[in-house]
């Protein structure tokens, strides 16, 4: 694989040894300690509910922090200044923490209490509905594929940017390593392997950061360069209106209905075990999204050109520019690969247990036992990882737009959850309109602002927005309203339903 | 699954509850000036806002932990 890399790739070769080094390093790590598993399937898909605080932490920072957070943040610096951070990343700061306590803590005691393994098993025992979870199901897995294409067109976009390497070479062997530890060790491997990547993304971010404002001639000057060419860049004043960011707060609810999310959740050994994920998450997004966000306007203050008007590559052309040393270079493409694989692992490991369990599982009863239920987990992690890989050949010309897109799906289903473990009286019947609405207003507007322009072949330069608002809050608006309203006019829960998610007083 | 709060905990929800409105910073909209030389004051402040949320959570987690759903999580789920 590393001399198909070599013969692929036009530029230095030095960086694709230090990838090549870091991916086998990663792949033995992870299968040595997959080993230890014990191979039931509560061990493959929810690690034997035995995660402790420090890997939660990595596992859960690491699933949420993706291209979109590295490449997509540099470069939406890139072309809208500084007011990207308080937009995206400070705000997640609150409100991720928000979610994992309010709604992660609880949904971490249902699925430990009933045993449960994915999402949509909760939800068709809280409702009581079957058809719930055949909704759920297209709906859920219809927004997770976009979000892993999103990784691995950023993989192939990267690489390329600074090696050479063809995009579609990379996202094979991204998916291949990536592939090779879940199939051994499941969502354990996962979590263990998002730890080592979180820890290397992080400080290879750190390096980065350092080096490049370095060879921009220092911290000062590189902004400095910024107040004589893009000034506006430096506050919000012009680039980002005050009801956008006050309605994208909206976005990041996204977290409590993301179904990897949920099974890391699951994987906790307790309660408290959160509290570290809590805690540690705000300064996490800030080490990680100040130096991208710095970036990102210390490119257009020295005059960088987004390849092909892409502003998504100005990171990996920040790296290829300004560090002429080759294994510095490799370092920082490892990290940003590293990034990008501590999310795809967690939602292929995901997508394979909602397969398994939610399908296959739920229509044929008992008739898998453990072992052929982690075996069929496997089956199913591999066709989607192919299905993945295929359409990645094929990307979509805006793909990071479709990243806000995907989380403004996720977060209209947000009210879903916070009724199914507040509200006593939500219903079925309120639960389905409620996913309906939100389906069908994100269907909409997603034609409307992304998917029409898209197939008439104009260039998405603005953020597409409803009265200044971000589309997510029309979406979360109408599907609270069709939860509550359905809920209030259909049958309450039986008492025995009620009885069993929610304690006595 | 609910507790009620100490005072301790209700200040430490006021303090999320503060910084959740001091992220719309409305007066550095228009403000480029720069800080310790190479930081833009918006980002500076927001960057504070992470740091505070990372205290007021720990705050929350000291003051507002909710014991009794781990207790309700370790019952049998037959109990009832």
């Amino acid at each position: 694989m590393i001399a198909a890399l070599l013969q692929a790739a036009p530029k230095s070769t030095t960086p694709l040894y230090v990838v090549g080094a870091y991916l086998l390093l990663l792949l033995g790590f992870s299968i040595l300690n997959s080993r230890r598993a014990r191979g039931s399937a509560g061990e493959y898909f929810v690690a034997s509910r035995s995660i402790g605080p420090f890997l939660l932490l990595m596992s859960v920072f690491g699933t949420t922090m993706t291209a979109f957070a590295l490449v997509g943040s540099t470069g939406k610096a890139f072309d809208s200044g500084i007011g990207v951070y308080g937009l995206m990343a400070s705000a997640s700061g609150i409100i991720h923490s928000l979610v994992f306590f309010l709604v992660g803590i609880r949904l971490w005691a249902i699925g430990k209490r009933f045993n449960y393994v994915t999402q949509i098993q909760f939800f068709r025992g809280r409702f009581q509905s079957n058809l719930l979870g055949y909704l759920l199901f297209p709906v859920l897995v219809g927004l997770v594929i976009p979000y892993l294409l999103i990784g691995i067109v950023g993989a192939g976009s990267v690489v390329k940017g600074i090696s050479g390497v063809p995009t579609w070479l990379t996202g094979l062997v991204v998916c291949g390593v990536v592939l090779s530890y879940i199939l051994t060790g499941g969502v354990r491997a996962a979590a263990l392997a998002n730890a080592v990547q979180t820890i290397v993304f992080m400080l290879v971010g750190v390096l980065a950061f350092t080096l490049i404002s370095g060879s921009l001639g220092g911290l000062e000057q590189a902004t400095k360069n910024v107040q004589e060419n893009a000034p506006q860049l430096l506050a919000r004043e012009g680039e980002i209106g005050h009801l956008q960011f006050l309605t994208y707060c909206f976005v990041p609810l996204s977290v409590g209905m993301f179904p990897h999310l949920f099974q890391h959740w699951l994987t906790a050994r307790s309660a408290k075990t959160f509290r570290t994920t809590v805690i540690a998450h705000p300064i996490f997004i800030m080490i990680v999204w100040v130096p991208c966000v710095l970036i990102g306007v210390w490119a257009a203050g020295a005059g960088v050109e987004a390849p092909g008007g892409n502003s998504n590559a100005v990171l990996a052309k920040m790296v290829g520019m300004q560090l002429k040393n080759p294994w510095v270079s490799g370092l920082l493409m490892a990290g940003i690969l590293a990034a990008i694989m501590s999310s795809l692992d967690s939602q292929f490991v995901c997508l394979g247990t909602i397969f398994t369990h939610d399908i296959v599982v739920h229509m044929t009863g008992e008739r898998f036992n453990e072992a052929q239920r982690v075996t069929l987990g496997r089956f199913f992690i591999v066709a989607i990882v192919a299905v993945t890989y295929l359409l990645s050949l094929f990307p979509p010309p805006n793909v990071f737009d479709l990243a806000v897109w995907c989380f403004s799906g996720f977060a209209s289903l947000f009210p879903l959850v916070v009724a199914a473990v507040y509200w006593r009286r939500a219903t079925a019947a309120g639960a389905i309109a409620s996913v309906l609405v939100a389906g069908g207003t994100w269907a909409v507007l997603f034609y409307d602002g992304l998917l029409a322009p898209t197939l008439a072949g104009e260039r998405i330069g603005e953020d597409y927005l409803i009265a200044g608002m971000m589309p997510v809050t029309v979406m979360i608006a109408a599907s609270t309203a069709a939860l509550i309203i359905v809920s209030l006019l259909t049958q309450p829960p039986s008492a025995a339903t009620v009885g069993r998610f929610f304690d006595e007083d | 699954m609910t507790q009620k709060l100490s005072s301790g905990g209700k200040l430490a929800w006021g303090l999320v509850a503060l910084l959740a409105v001091l992220h719309y910073d409305f007066w550095n909209w228009s403000d480029r000036s720069v800080v310790l030389g190479f930081m833009p004051v918006g980002l500076l402040f927001q960057a504070l806002i992470s740091v505070g949320a990372a205290v007021a959570w720990a705050l929350v987690v000291h003051f507002a932990w909710p014991t009794h759903i781990e207790e309700w999580a370790e019952r049998p789920a037959d109990d009832e």
